[in-house]
């Protein structure tokens, strides 16, 4: 691999960094254990969260993908890099309650559906960008599609894996040993270190 | 909006971590001026026993004009926020949303910077309510996982049918009605939820021309007025149920559902049977994938010389209880049920919700007994025991004794003076005044609904079970 290890190790650490946001799933997954009394509801709860953040990231992945079949690469760059500032400036912005579809009754359905529009609102897959730029465009130009997407689907399955791992261990860690009363001090407002994220990745696409 | 670093502290994830929060120093109550000549009134009441001004008010914040009838208002933000599937635990329980019952305009006062003296920040008008939701006379204010949700007693028209609406936690504009199919939900009152089942339940007073120039006793008798329950879907904000009390049973008030989100069962008063003037506790409970209801107590009506009653009542030769309000200890233990009729206080143990015990009783004011305060035992008190508050912990309960302005003079027609006492529940059951708290409410204005500092048991709903 031409890029080197740095953009995979990106990819990894983005998906432990959003395994650690409660609000991506594993504080679903502790509610919903405590609410059928079964630490198997907690595990069973984990798959469609982490399907929901992998077809979330797969989403913005393969949008990058098509736009980068169709414009260059500079032009692409310039492109994500605004629409990453703007979604970093909507992530503070939109700390605040609106329509809620998912509930405490809901099935592996809904929680796909739940996780997914929780990590796109917050802009999850967006943040990999910088990652795909050597993994995909190595060279400046698109190579062949099979081998692009092959490794697309890579950084999926390696950025999913890496939030299930993270967000599976603190899930346990508060469902058998802490307990959610640790929610009312170790719950850090992630949104403006997320914001931040989103505006370095946005910068680095813009002027790197 | 402004966001912390940490959630805030007066947020909860379950009920049994709210019972142990830090007593309130103070009480926020709101007062009505009936005579609708000057602007109603937020107070602050000093409710910390070690301070000199202990039982007084330490300020008050008026209204923007005169006419408002505050009703039973609630915060911007509380542990809901902390829900898992609508996590916002960074906004600040900072607001007090105080809805106009006759005006229809919602003041919203800011508890910052100085919790003791809230400002007016912002007035919702009922043009917005009436333009963007198409309701009228907002009743009841509660905090949850969509924003700030609050019930209406007419449409926009001031007719029916009357509903739940929703405000911007940020910006307090209104967003619109609540329901996307309301079924055959007419009447509006109370509204609440449970958090670990999807459901919305709503109870029903009157339109707006049934109740705003008092209760109408041909509507009484022929079974008018509200007397059903309404379950929604929370989330898809559907009808899904409704449950009629029958033709003897009318006014379904207050909505208590079980704090510790994976009970599906609550209480709900009903003001008067038609037979025997009695009120009664129903428990409202999930069964077979149904809501079911169950009458689980009974409060009767007390024999009387006509002489002592208003004309409304003489007929009767009894006085009704009217239990108007009710509150359900933060760990689901305890009831208390208000006898604004007959002056009693009463205490459930609700442990087997289907089985309530009583456990104490206390009686001050009513239409017959006009029963003094321990502080002062030659003066007889009016008005009766009603709007009810408890803390978090469960050892304190506040109330004041004005139901509501057009319908106060029908069952006191000497005019309510307004009061607020303090009552100490034993953790094992039973209760007693505290001798140091009477607050004689300074007229004109009566004071209704309750709010303690950082939350209490009728503000704030959990997503964890305990």
């Amino acid at each position: 691999m031409s890029e080197g290890l740095a953009p995979w190790l990106l990819v990894a650490g983005l998906g432990a960094f959003h395994g650690l946001n409660p609000a991506m799933g594993w504080l679903f997954a502790v509610a919903l254990g405590l609410h059928r009394g079964s630490g198997r509801v907690v595990a069973w709860a984990l798959l469609p969260i982490a399907l929901g953040h992998a077809l979330a990231i797969a989403a913005a992945v393969a949008a990058f993908l098509l736009a980068g079949a169709v414009l260059e690469l500079a032009v692409l760059r310039r492109v994500a890099g605004v629409l990453l500032l703007a979604w970093a400036f909507w992530v503070v912005r939109r700390g605040h309650p609106r329509r809620v579809r998912v509930g405490m009754t809901t099935g592996a359905a809904g929680l796909v559906l739940w996780s997914f529009t929780m990590a796109s609102a917050h802009g999850a897959g967006l943040m990999l960008l910088p990652a795909l730029v050597p993994i995909c465009f190595s060279g400046g130009v698109v190579p062949q599609l099979a081998t692009t997407s092959g490794r697309a689907l890579l950084v999926v399955l390696l950025h999913s894996a890496a939030m299930l791992a993270v967000t599976a261990a603190l899930a346990f860690l508060v469902y058998r040993v802490v307990g959610v009363a640790i929610l009312r001090s170790a719950w850090l407002n992630l949104d403006l270190l997320w914001a931040l994220a989103l505006s370095a990745t946005g910068l680095w696409l813009l002027l790197g | 909006m402004a966001t912390s670093l940490r959630p805030d502290p007066t947020f909860y994830p379950n009920p049994r971590l709210a019972a142990k929060a830090p007593p309130e120093t103070f009480a926020y109550v709101v007062a009505f001026d009936p005579n609708r000549a000057v602007p109603d009134r937020l107070a602050v009441v000093d409710v910390d026993p070690a301070s000199p001004s202990y039982g007084r008010i330490l300020h008050e914040s008026e209204a923007s004009a005169v006419g408002d009838e505050f009703h039973h208002f609630g915060w911007n933000a509380c542990s809901s926020h902390l829900c898992p599937n609508a996590p916002h635990p960074h906004v600040e329980r900072r607001y007090l949303v105080v809805p106009g019952l006759r005006s229809s305009r919602i003041h919203v006062f800011d508890t910052k910077p100085d919790p003791r003296k809230p400002r007016l920040v912002h007035v919702v008008q009922p043009e917005e309510i009436a333009e963007r939701a198409g309701y009228s006379r907002p009743h009841t204010v509660h905090c949850g996982p969509e924003g700030i949700y609050v019930s209406a007693l007419g449409d926009g028209d001031g007719k029916g049918p009357g509903g739940v609406f929703l405000l911007d936690p940020e910006s307090f504009a209104v967003l619109g009605r609540w329901e996307l199919d309301r079924g055959p939900q007419y009447f509006a009152y109370d509204f609440w939820w449970h958090l670990g089942h999807d459901t919305l339940v709503t109870s029903e007073w009157g339109t707006p021309d049934m109740v705003e120039n008092g209760l109408v006793p041909e509507l009484v008798l022929g079974a008018k007025y509200g007397r059903r329950l309404h379950f929604f879907d929370l989330h898809k904000r559907r009808h899904l149920q409704e449950i009629d009390f029958g033709e003897k049973y009318q006014l379904v008030f207050e909505l208590r559902p079980a704090h510790d989100p994976t009970k599906a069962y609550g209480f709900v008063n009903c003001v008067l049977s038609l037979e025997d003037l009695s009120s009664s506790i129903w428990l409202w409970f999930r069964e077979n994938g149904k809501w079911a209801v169950e009458k689980v107590a009974t409060i009767p009506a007390e024999p009387a010389d006509p002489d002592l009653l208003p004309p409304v009542l003489k007929p009767f030769k009894a006085v009704p209880p009217l239990v108007t309000d009710i509150d359900l200890s933060v760990d689901d233990r305890f009831l208390y049920v208000s006898c604004w009729g007959t002056g009693q206080f009463l205490q459930y143990d609700v442990s087997d919700p289907r089985r309530p015990k009583l456990t104490g009783e206390l009686r001050i004011g009513g239409i017959v007994s006009r029963a003094p305060h321990p502080s002062a035992p030659d003066r007889p008190l009016n008005g009766g025991p009603q709007m009810v508050e408890v803390s978090r912990d469960g050892r304190r309960i506040y109330f004041t004794n004005s139901l509501y302005g057009a319908v106060d003079p029908q069952f006191y027609p000497d005019g309510i003076e307004g009061w607020m006492v303090k009552v100490e529940a034993d953790p094992a059951g039973g209760m007693r005044f505290d001798p140091r708290f009477f607050l004689a409410w300074p007229g004109p204005h009566r004071p209704h609904q309750i709010r303690l500092e950082g939350g209490d048991a009728s503000s704030d709903s959990y997503c964890y079970p305990s």
